[in-house]
């Protein structure tokens, strides 16, 4: 019988996998680049207009959109012109000329990475005492919480004068701003996981007369971990930040802050967007270094595939 | 009718001869709250000979988790005297006298179900070669050999409680303490965990405390059941329940059975009808 409900109903169309998966965000990517194109003609179209005005040349309306899309610096520049420069700034030069998109991604990924260290060390040390120790939690939390209301753009250059003084200088200073923006995550998640085991697994640790050492090392520490990890992507991307707004105030001459910096000050529209690219690629690649390592890490601890 | 067994050492213990494992006298326990004193026990008295199977049943709230928790030194009682072993509470946990099942497995998610048995073990530093020997022996004893390295979500909730039970059993305390330890199954796999629970309290002849609130379970598990009443929790009857100790499931359906779990019954009853 079930035959005839079969020729009943038409045959559904089949998609690949693939194109079920990526149909949605190719469809998102499409409509922000028409977007895009249409803002990129609408923002420019003064400037190109009065170029052509002021040099006296006739013009057609063509030549005006095309105009807005290839501006030396438009006010928005258009995605193709991003790519270019991008494309130029990464392939164009050797990776350690001062020119190289990849020299000075890498200048400020190593600030980022030593402050993220700092950071994330830091930030699990202050969970650890904060959950041993109930006056601690008391006298330390409001301190933390205040810690973060301070604007860093104000704090960042103190930082770098005072660190200078006493001759530390380059890398360093970037990566402590870079810490002191990161912590934070990483210390309300680890003390949210170090809390977070079960009443009776407490119990049952309590019933085996085990030492606050060995509570901490097989319950607290392994419950902690999930959490950890969370706080760790939040942190690892505003460690990133953190490295960019140093090099801001500080006249850095390297670095995607010292970029940004540079092409604000010359108008270079396309310069910005390419490093505002490269910071993003860079962001998207820490956290998959993150995300990696909590997967292989919660293989470890047996979490379900 | 009992299959030999070599590895137990304790029959039935002979009568009045045999040493408590659990000695109340006038224990209460009162809880300050928010809301003012809760008083979760009210002098209670109870003696626990070695080797016997004691259950304690009652409505939710009648403190015989409570009871149990004091047992375990989880909770201090605020007046009497309790001794487990022979020694305080306290002792009796610093000596590992006992080991506890909770309602839930609570095993540790990250670890695989060996090295869950293992947990207390390597807490109390035995040695690897040891550990293993034990974990090997007590998963055999709760039918898990075989799912050594399974981790806890791939297993059944029936038998993650074995596992936990195993772990309890693993360092071969003299005390079973199990809070509704099947009090989240459903009752096929609860009537076959209680078969086994029996069968392994038979070859291992260890004193076991259990909290139910199944009249069956308890009258068909217990060497003696203490019937208690809630607000403030009381013994209000302790009904012994002396048959032979290989009981199968269809003792249930026998007179003597039904006759103590009346017994049960009224016991309840009047608890409740005292209070309300």
């Amino acid at each position: 019988m079930s035959d005839i409900y079969a020729v009943a109903r038409p045959a559904a169309i089949r998609w690949h996998p693939a194109v079920v998966r990526a149909a949605p965000v190719t469809a998102v990517v499409t409509a922000l680049m028409v977007i895009w194109y249409v803002a990129a003609v609408l923002m420019n179209w003064n400037i190109v207009r009065s170029q052509f005005e002021r040099d006296d040349a006739p013009y057609t309306t063509g030549q005006l959109i095309a105009g807005t899309l290839d501006a030396e610096r438009p006010l928005l520049p258009a995605p193709h012109q991003i790519v270019a420069t991008f494309a130029e700034d990464v392939f164009g030069w050797p990776v350690t000329s001062p020119r190289s998109l990849v020299y000075h991604s890498w200048v400020t990924l190593s600030a980022t990475f030593v402050g993220f260290l700092l950071g994330a060390s830091f930030g699990i040390f202050l969970a650890v005492l904060i959950v041993h120790a109930r006056t601690l939690q008391k006298s330390l939390l409001p301190w933390i919480i205040c810690s973060q209301m301070v604007p860093i753009l104000a704090v960042a250059p103190i930082v770098i004068v005072v660190l200078g003084s006493i001759g530390l200088r380059g890398l360093l200073p970037k990566a402590i701003i870079s810490a002191y923006l990161c912590f934070f995550p990483v210390t309300i998640g680890v003390v949210k996981g170090l809390n977070s085991p079960d009443p009776i697994q407490l119990d049952l640790m309590r019933t085996w007369s085990a030492t606050p050492a060995q509570i901490f090392w097989k319950l607290r520490w392994p419950s902690a971990v999930p959490f950890l990890f969370t706080s760790l992507k939040v942190s690892i991307t505003i460690s990133l930040i953190g490295a960019i707004v140093a090099e801001l105030p500080t006249g850095a001459q390297a670095g995607i802050g010292a970029r940004l910096l540079a092409g604000s000050y010359y108008g270079q529209t396309v310069q910005i967007w390419a490093a505002l690219v490269a910071a993003s690629i860079v962001a998207v690649g820490l956290i998959g270094v993150v995300d990696l390592i909590q997967r292989w890490v919660g293989q470890m601890m047996g979490a379900r595939a | 009718m009992r299959a030999p067994d070599p590895g137990s050492f304790v029959g039935q213990p002979a009568a009045g001869s045999a040493a408590l494992a659990v000695k109340a006298q006038g224990v209460s326990l009162t809880f300050e709250t928010s809301d003012g004193d809760v008083q979760a026990l009210a002098d209670v008295n109870l003696d626990i000979p070695e080797g016997d199977f004691v259950s304690f049943i009652g409505p939710s709230g009648c403190g015989k988790t409570t009871l149990m928790r004091v047992i375990a030194d989880l909770e201090r009682p605020t007046a009497g005297t309790i001794l487990v072993n022979g020694v305080t509470p306290e002792q009796a946990r610093l000596k590992r006298h006992y080991g506890y099942v909770f309602q839930a497995p609570a095993l540790y998610p990250w670890r695989t179900i060996e090295r869950n048995v293992a947990l207390p073990l390597e807490i109390m530093g035995l040695a690897p070669a040891l550990r293993r020997e034990r974990v090997e022996h007590y998963l055999q004893l709760v039918n898990l050999s075989g799912f050594e390295r399974k981790y806890p979500w791939q297993l059944s909730g029936g038998m993650q409680q074995r596992a936990s039970i195993a772990r309890a059993l693993s360092f071969e305390p003299k005390l079973l303490l199990m809070d509704e330890p099947f009090g989240a199954l459903d009752e096929i796999v609860r009537d076959h965990l209680n078969e086994q629970l029996l069968r392994l309290w038979n070859q291992t002849g260890k004193t076991v405390v259990f909290v139910t609130h199944s009249i069956p379970e308890a009258v068909f598990l217990s060497t003696k059941i203490v019937v208690m009443s809630p607000r403030p929790g009381r013994i209000i009857d302790v009904i012994a329940c002396d048959f032979p100790r290989d009981r199968t499931l269809e003792f249930r359906e026998t007179p003597e059975f039904l006759k103590i779990a009346q017994r049960v019954r009224a016991g309840l009853r009047s608890g409740h009808s005292y209070d309300e």
